[in-house]
Formats: C-alpha cells, structure tokens, sequence
C-alpha cells in the first residue's frame, strides 16, 4: 500500500459536499480546502450544482484531473459504492470521515469497505474520524479553520486512534512551540492502522519522532507493532488509554491476575526502547526532547541556576523521575570557576547544581554550560533560566545553543513562557534545544533521553 | 522427548483445564529445568521407602484433580521429619476429595520468586518474575518481558524488582547465581515457545533461588480453553 497520495496530495476531491448547509462537515472541509492550503479542491455531490460558485462533480469518476487523496463525508450506506467510484477513478487514496461503521455495530458495512480497498491495493483512513492534518499543506479536520489552534510545522509526527484526543494534544503542542510533521486521527483503524504508519513515518524525511494515542491493539498487533517500532531507527512514543482493568475477570493464576493487559503493555514498551507518556503533558515533553535529540543517555544531570531554590527543586524532581545530579570532579569545578566573572567567582557554587545566583551575566552561563558539557560524569545539562536576572541578555539563548552545537552533549531549558521572553526562547528552540515553560517538564524532557532505549 | 513430555502433560490435564504437579514438573524436567527429586506416592508405604531414600525432612504434597490450591486445603506439610509424621500427612491427605497420591519431594532452599507466563491478546507470550511464595498478589513485586527473552531482559527484570537487594545478597546472606536464573528464565521461555497458544498462564511458584541454583518447588499449568 502506497500512503503518500494521503499524506502529500496536490489534488483532493470532498465527497458529501452540501448545497445547502454550510456546516456539513464536508463544507467545512472543502471551504478550508480551497481557501487556505495550497492544493487543488473538487467537490463532489450525486445531485451537481454549485457550491462557492464552483460546479459540484456528481461523481469523482467525471473529475478531469488525477486525484491524489479523496476526502469521503457521506452517510455510512453510501459509502461503499462511492469508494468502489475512487477505486475505478484510480484515486490515490481516502480519508473516510463518516461514522457509522464498527462503532455502532455496523460492522458488515465495515467490512465492505475493507474488502473493496485489500482487493484493489486502496489505502484508506478511517473511518470515523478526523482525518489528516499537515501544518501549511492541507488538512481534512471537519473542525472550522478559525476554531483550531494550529501548531506550526516541525518534526514529530502523531497519531491516535481518537481525533477529539488528537485536536486537543495539538492545543499542548501549539502551546509549547513544539511543531508537527503530520498528525493523523486514525478512527476505526479498518485498513491503514498504527503499524502501517510507523512504517511510512520511519521513512518520512520530515519527521524525527513518532508518536501514537493508542487505545488498544489486536490480537498479537502489540507484537508486530514493538518489535517494528524498536527497529525504525527514530524514536517511538505512546500514549495508552484504557489502563484500568474494565471489570474483575475470574483468573486462573497469579501471573494472570499480576500480568494484567495494562501491565504488559506498559512494560513491554519499555523492553522495546519505546517510551510511554503516562499523560498529555508527558507526551509534549518527550515528543519536544526527542525531536532534538535521538541518541539515549544514562540519566546522570549537570545543573546550572541562577537560583538557590530553583536547583533545589530541580535536583528533587530529577530524583523522583530516577535521573541523578552526580558531583563534579574537582578539575571540572575549577574550569568552570577560572572562567567566571570576577563578582561571580565569590559567590558562585560550584557543586551540582551549579548557582551563579542572580549576579549571573550570560559569559557565567557561557563558562558552567561548557564546564559541565566537558563533564565525563554527566550526559544531560539542566539550565534553569530566569530571565528576571539583570545580567542576562536575550542572546542567551542562542548563545548557549551554540555550546550544545559545539560540544555535542545534550541540553534541555527552563524558561518561563511569557511573551516577553520569546527571543530567548526562540534562540534556544530555533537552534534545536528544548524549552520547558516549568522545572517539571524540563526534567521530563531529560527523562525521555533516559528512556529512549531497550531495557 | 519434550514433545512426548507436553502430549502426556496436555492429555493428563484435568476436567477444569490445569495440569496436575506431578505431570507439570514432569514436562518441566524433561524442558531441562530444575525439580527437587520427588515421586508420587497412591499408598503410604510407598511414600515411606521413597522419604528413606531421599532422606528427611521432606515435602508432602497432595496430589488431586480437585485441589487446585493445594495450601488452602491444607494438602501442603514443608519439613516432615520421620515415618510418623508422614505417615500422619498421609492420613489426612487421603481425605481430601479425588485423592489419587501423596507427592513426596526433597526440601529446596533459597529466595522464593515466581516466574510465570501468559498468553496476552495483543503481544503473544509473555513471562514474568517477580518475589514469590504465597504472598506474590500482595506485594505484587513483578517484571514482565515479551518472549523470547534475552539474557539481557533477565538482569533488567532483576534490576528493575523493588526486593531485587534480596536477589543480590542482603545482610550477609548469599546472593542468587544469576547464571543459573539467566539459564532458567530462558530455558523456560524457549517452553513457553513451544508450548504456543495451548497453555493460558502458568505459575512456577515458588521457585527457589540460592548461590548455586533455582529450582522449581511447584508448578501450576493452565490449558487455553478451546
């Protein structure tokens, strides 16, 4: 099955367009469609007629173009045959939006569907779902343009099986700057599922981190699906639902009750060098950490604060998530103080975490960022950024960056999100090294490093 | 001859779909893993010859179709010291519904883990180890790999149990051979292998642990329903 037509389309034709109602999720599709991405559109409804002064195509077998992805919004009954016209049309591929299907128990009208598309080699998505949502290329959310909150375009890519869950994880990303290669509501999953994704996503040049909301597998697709993932050479992160144990099912054995479904899952993926998010805010954490950076780490932080408090908070959270903030070896220590301002030579602290206090101007950074990156006992460094300090410059940022591109040793940020600090942020972000708006994601993001490989 | 070993255990299985002690550690011999010497005994003169041979104390166990949960029925005495104790057990075992023998075993020492496996729906096998003995559902102190493991999964399993210390030597005491436990989770996991979709889980429970091996004190093999 070849995806690309679904991911790439230059041409799409919307079927289930309505004369009439405007918010007919078709409409809301097509209007997004035509108006603001750059492809073409062609709507499709069995009654013709217009729409925005476009001629409606009764059917997609009279468009005179080859359509790369069709977008199917029609009532559940007719879908069949209008994806039997796709197939003859030599469509691409498909987006099915309705519902209608396995989900209310219509799963013989399911099972059509995927009988039409396995016999003709026909790629589809769906149904019962959102669709597909590619940052400046098109999207097929049935979601009205200015009520979606858009993260921009970037490097990971996502799919779940619920689109209400995917829109609202897209409101985390947006909120945290973390960009998105693809985003993919895969509904009833009756024909394009989570493995055949990690495949096409592991070959996607756009994309460097993959992440799933996946609320249950097949029988032995868990199987298929580790052990592809821990062999896709980009990292995998999963976000299940459905943990609790639904009901009290009679067991026959302690390794029955103790290995429940949720259990397995959870280690298993940690065998496989796959890393669960337990929630939303883990999941942009890790997918933020892992777009930049790929290879794993022991977990063993290099701190630096401007703040007595801040480090102390810091070194608590990295004990609670099973990082250590080991001691510097007394060389390490005295480099980093013979590069210091002079004022901040007499105050600074030296053991892990490294205090600058508020006294810090960014060359003190300059000096504990490479101190710690020459570190043979630390494989992450933590900065914990408080812009409130006099002495740093918003070229900070960037600056510190360039020590991460120079010295090769990973480097995560603490920084408050507010707009006032965005330079900052951005000269950090923009150079590949991950912000945290709070202590506790920035640790999270050094987590991930940690539990970005098979144990 | 594993083969002949699974086919006899499989078709011994009882009514409700587990296999009884006797024929599980059988199999579990003959997959090349480690029992206490023991036989089983229908009459208590047997059960006497066999306790003289092995050498007291030794482990009586009952032996029922019905007695699943053999300690709650009482049909389990550790540390038999002489005839008469045995003889003792053996009275009382005879009572117990489906009777049909006294298991008499030599006596394991070491730290009690369990290692188990299932048949899970999404990820095929998986194995398990965890601290054992009867309390395992209380402190619910487990690791869980996908099969086939390496040797690799077992030092993470191990690193990964809150009691792992008790493994690894704790106030004085020896520490369990990793080789021999590395060779037994794996062993156990190429049986489970092969076994396939025909068992549902199975428990080996306790299975004792010392300096120099891990030997398997009980068995419990549930069949998959068809």
């Amino acid at each position: 099955m070849d995806l690309k037509p679904l991911f790439s389309p230059e041409t799409i034709a919307v079927i289930g367009v309505s004369r009439t109602n405007d918010r007919h999720p078709a409409n809301v599709i097509y209007s997004k469609l035509r108006l603001r991405y750059p492809v073409k559109v062609f709507p499709v409804n069995p009654k013709g007629g217009e729409i925005q002064r476009e001629t409606i195509y009764p059917e997609v077998t009279e468009i005179p173009d080859k359509i790369d992805l069709a977008v199917i919004a029609a009532r559940a009954e007719f879908v069949p045959a209008i994806l039997s016209r796709c197939v003859k049309a030599k469509v691409g591929g498909a987006t099915i939006i309705s519902g209608g299907f396995a989900e209310v128990g219509r799963a013989d009208l399911q099972q059509r569907l995927v009988d039409i598309a396995r016999e003709a080699d026909f790629p589809f998505i769906g149904p019962n779902c959102l669709g597909i949502y590619v940052p400046r290329q098109f999207d097929t959310f049935f979601l009205p343009g200015q009520r979606l909150i858009r993260p921009d375009e970037g490097s990971v890519a996502i799919v779940s099986q619920s689109g209400g869950v995917l829109v609202d994880q897209m409101v985390k990303f947006a909120g945290q700057n973390v960009g998105l290669s693809l985003a993919v509501s895969i509904g009833n999953k009756a024909v394009v599922r989570e493995l055949d994704l990690l495949t096409y996503l592991s070959q996607d040049t756009a994309t460097r981190v993959i992440a799933f909301y996946v609320e249950g597998f097949e029988k032995n697709e868990g199987r298929t699906f580790v052990q592809a993932a821990s062999r896709c050479g980009k990292p995998v992160i999963v976000l299940k639902a459905g943990k609790s144990a639904l009901g009290s099912r009679a067991v026959s054995s302690h390794t029955a009750s103790l290995a429940g479904d949720y259990t397995v899952f959870s280690q298993v993926l940690t065998q496989h060098g796959i890393v669960e998010a337990r929630d939303e805010f883990e999941m942009v954490s890790f997918c933020e950490s892992l777009s930049c950076y790929q290879r794993s780490i022991s977990g063993r932080v290099g701190i630096i604060t401007a703040s007595g408090g801040h480090g102390v908070i810091a070194v608590d959270t990295c004990s609670a998530h099973g990082l250590t903030v080991p001691q510097l070896n007394s060389d390490i220590e005295t480099d980093i103080q013979k590069h210091l301002s002079v004022s901040v030579q007499q105050i600074a602290s030296l053991a892990n975490p490294v205090d600058l206090t508020g006294s810090a101007v960014d060359e003190d950074f300059i000096a504990a960022a490479t101190g710690l990156s020459a570190s043979p006992d630390i494989d992450c460094v933590l900065i914990l950024l408080l812009p409130y300090s006099p002495g740093i410059s918003s070229d900070l940022g960037a600056r510190l960056s360039h020590v991460y591109q120079k010295e090769g040793k990973p480097m995560v940020a603490y920084v408050p999100h507010e707009e006032k600090y965005r330079m900052l942020i951005e000269g950090f972000e923009l150079n590949r090294v991950p912000v945290s708006s709070s202590i506790e994601g920035a640790v999270l993001m050094v987590e991930a490093m940690r539990r970005c490989q098979p144990c | 001859m594993l083969k002949t070993a699974i086919c006899k255990a499989l078709n011994s299985a009882t009514e409700s779909g587990w296999v009884l002690e006797p024929d599980a550690k059988h199999l579990l011999r003959t997959a090349g893993l480690k029992v206490p010497a023991f036989k089983v005994c229908p009459q208590v003169s047997e059960a006497v010859a066999w306790a003289g041979k092995i050498g007291y104390p030794v482990v009586a166990k009952v032996v029922s179709p019905k007695a699943m949960h053999k300690s709650e029925l009482k049909g389990v005495v550790v540390g038999i010291g002489d005839d008469d104790a045995l003889r003792e057990a053996y009275k009382r075992f005879r009572r117990i519904d489906g009777f049909c023998g006294m298991l008499v075993e030599s006596i394991a020492a070491g730290v009690e883990v369990i290692v188990g496996a299932k048949i899970d729906y999404q990820f095929g096998p998986v194995i398990l180890l965890g601290m054992g003995g009867t309390a395992v559902e209380i402190y619910q102190d487990t690791a869980i790999r996908m099969a086939p493991l390496i040797e690799r999964d077992v030092w993470s399993m191990v690193g990964s149990l809150k009691a792992r210390r008790l493994l690894e030597g704790y106030r004085g005491s020896e520490a369990v051979s990793m080789e021999a436990l590395v060779e037994t989770m794996l062993t156990f996991s190429d049986l489970v292998l092969t076994l396939g979709e025909r068992f549902e889980s199975i428990d080996l429970n306790p299975v004792m642990c010392s300096a120099e091996d891990c030997i398997i004190v009980d068995a419990r093999i549930v069949l998959a329903t068809t």
